[in-house]
């Protein structure tokens, strides 16, 4: 993100353009090995490694249609980003992710993302964050449960309710 | 007169109180989630999805297309007020609406816009009964090839003709065809592009992709420029009415605005925005006070605001007759029907009609609810606003994850989300269009199928696309939709080098 290039770099060749098509072209080749591993015994009619190859074929043309924006520096201009708070989200994220998958429930997993968000978006509180964050995860379990009958994962915490 | 009396009976669903509470809440939440910045209403609907599963499939639907109208009349409140459009649709009333608040005229800048609203959605949402009958009529003929055909050009216009960039619509387009891909092929039952994930098996879920890409890839990239912009809300003064002039001056631009955003939703081109602005350079041509136009000329809130509540009526036109999305709002409320196992189309309305018609009908009750409710309720909007951004966007992707945590409450399903949450940061970093990859998921598999559907009916023979007639031509049209830009661009360059 901050190793991109930044401001207007306008007609010089853009590295992330490259990225973008290189990927594009993977993409487009796991597709066609994907495809390459089904069975097609449809004698009438169409098989299911139709589509994938033609959607391969696309991505294969808009890589080169990517590079060659790339490569005349067509990329739109950016502005200059500030990676530490993308981070500290996708950090919040990763951290829900763990406390759902360790079996913490629903509302230390939210609250976590919560204070995390707040703070990425320049709050300096986080005590007050989790305790917002903690409140409002509850009552939005609580209004699940009991309201519109849909179960959320429960953790040692929710288990009291 | 079939419409009428259909429209009636639609009417007495609609009236309902059950569905008179669902179309309440849809156009309060949808007025709301238009007002704040970040979220839209196809995010909306999205995170409704796994709310509603247990729900009235007719009370939902009511809802959602309350949201989608409701979003339509929020997004200008924020334009007006703090020049950050919340939809992209309200782009064009930013233009004078901020102005005209600035100048301490807020209060018929936000009257002219809700009124105009109401003109162009009730006038749109006629359009829309007498309309659809007749194209169901048209479509019941359509074979599966027909509906193939359709389908490329709704891909094509939706993603490349109309778009910044034909090279990154389409690609973003081909993202979302591939991920279509994924999951057992319903024909031969078949895993593809799975990797052995038992996750994968189902597909990608339309929710999770939504979610995503709108709710946490625009959390992500509002953080990352925060330092750039300074917002500031322009307190609404003096008075909320209109004066003699105001009306004077902004009748003629909503029936205009009505006339430009009616056609184009309902023809497969895809968002509001082309409409609105269409409708901007329109009254700025013909107004009779060109002096005003850049410091708050009221026309310029009017045409702007008419043209983009027709679009959303003309949207549902494709959607509610064809099975065909053209906007990110309109392929999750498809997503919408399919959750509740029904396919829109001619088919629809001659099994459903209380379910079809009871939406259209709620749509004039959405129309009059909004009209009602947003001009006194306008402070409470406006009081929405000062939710600090930190909350707020705290709030969102609790929100957003729990919609997710609820319909799959599995790591994998929560890596995706956060996969697509990057992938819609790097594709705004990037600006490459979102709603192609969203269209691109849900109308891919059922272009599949219906191309797969024509060839096991032709034996295999490709030709059998070009010889119905009806294929040929749509066929051709998306042919030329997608050729076109690339050669304007290359006209275009050819006039810059001569310069």
């Amino acid at each position: 993100m901050s190793e991109l290039p930044q401001g207007s770099a306008s007609r010089r060749v853009d590295p992330a353009g490259i990225v973008i098509a290189v990927v594009l072209a993977g993409l487009a080749a796991v597709l066609v090995w994907d495809a390459s591993q089904l069975q097609s015994n449809n004698p009438y009619g169409m098989g299911p490694h139709v589509m994938p190859v033609v959607i391969a074929a696309g991505l294969g043309i808009l890589a080169i249609g990517n590079l060659v924006e790339a490569l005349r520096g067509h990329l739109p201009a950016r502005e200059s980003a500030d990676p530490k708070a993308v981070w500290l989200i996708l950090g919040g994220l990763a951290l829900l992710i763990a406390i759902i998958g360790l079996g913490g429930g629903f509302i230390p997993a939210t609250t976590a993302l919560f204070a995390t968000t707040a703070t990425a978006f320049g709050r300096r509180a986080i005590l007050t964050d989790l305790a917002i964050g903690f409140v409002l995860t509850t009552l939005i379990y609580l209004a699940f449960s009991r309201l519109l009958t849909l179960s959320l994962p429960a953790g040692p915490l929710e288990r009291l309710f | 007169m079939d419409a009428f009396f259909a429209l009636a009976n639609g009417m007495a669903v609609a009236l309902q109180p059950l569905n008179l509470l669902y179309a309440l809440i849809g156009v309060l939440l949808g007025t709301a989630v238009g007002v704040l910045p970040g979220i839209g209403p196809a995010l909306t609907v999205a995170l409704l999805l796994p709310v509603t599963y247990k729900l009235d499939p007719g009370g939902s639907l009511i809802m959602f297309a309350g949201i989608y109208y409701g979003g339509m009349y929020g997004g200008s409140t924020t334009a007006i007020l703090i020049n950050t459009p919340g939809e992209s649709a309200s782009m064009a009333t930013a233009l004078e609406g901020n102005k005209m608040a600035k100048a301490g005229r807020g209060g018929p800048a936000l009257a002219t816009a809700a009124i105009g609203s109401f003109v162009a959605g009730t006038i749109a949402t006629i359009g829309l009964a007498f309309l659809a009958p007749w194209l169901v009529d048209f479509a019941v003929n359509f074979g599966p090839e027909d509906y193939f055909a359709l389908m490329c050009v709704a891909f094509v216009t939706v993603s490349a003709t109309f778009g910044s960039s034909p090279i990154r619509g389409l690609t973003s387009l081909f993202i979302g065809l591939t991920l279509g891909l994924v999951g057992i092929d319903k024909l031969t039952g078949q895993a593809r592009l799975a990797f052995g994930i038992p996750e994968l098996l189902d597909g990608v879920e339309v929710t999770t992709l939504a979610v995503g890409l709108f709710a946490v890839g625009e959390a992500l990239y509002v953080v990352s420029r925060r330092h750039h912009s300074e917002e500031k809300l322009e307190p609404v003064r003096g008075s909320l009415w209109m004066t003699k002039q105001d009306w004077q001056r902004s009748w003629k631009p909503w029936l205009r605005g009505t006339m430009i955003g009616f056609p184009i939703g309902a023809l497969p081109a895809g968002g509001a925005e082309i409409p609105t602005f269409l409708s901007y350079s329109t009254e700025k041509r013909l107004t009779k006070y060109p002096e005003e136009f850049g410091k708050g000329a009221i026309e310029g809130v009017a045409g702007p605001e008419a043209a983009n509540n027709a679009s959303a009526a003309g949207t549902l036109v494709p959607l509610l007759t064809l099975g065909l999305p053209t906007s990110a709002t309109a392929a999750m409320m498809l997503a919408g029907f399919q959750q509740y196992g029904l396919n829109p189309g001619p088919l629809l309305f001659a099994e459903r009609p209380e379910l079809v018609w009871g939406l259209i009908a709620s749509l004039f009750i959405a129309n009059v609810m909004l009209l009602v409710l947003n001009l006194p309720l306008v402070g409470l909007w406006v009081k929405l606003l000062a939710i600090p951004q930190p909350w707020l966007y705290a709030g969102i992707l609790v929100f957003a994850t729990t919609g997710t945590i609820a319909a799959k409450p599995s790591v994998v399903e929560l890596s995706m989300l956060a996969g697509f949450g990057v992938m819609g940061f790097l594709m705004r970093r990037f600006d490459f269009p979102i709603a192609p990859v969203v269209i691109g998921l849900i109308l891919g598999p059922i272009a599949e199928s219906q191309l797969r559907r024509a060839m096991s009916i032709s034996l295999g023979d490709p030709m059998a696309l070009l010889q119905s007639p009806m294929s040929a031509t749509l066929l051709a049209i998306a042919l030329i939709a997608l050729v076109a830009p690339f050669v304007m661009q290359g006209l275009g360059r050819f006039r810059a080098n001569e310069d």
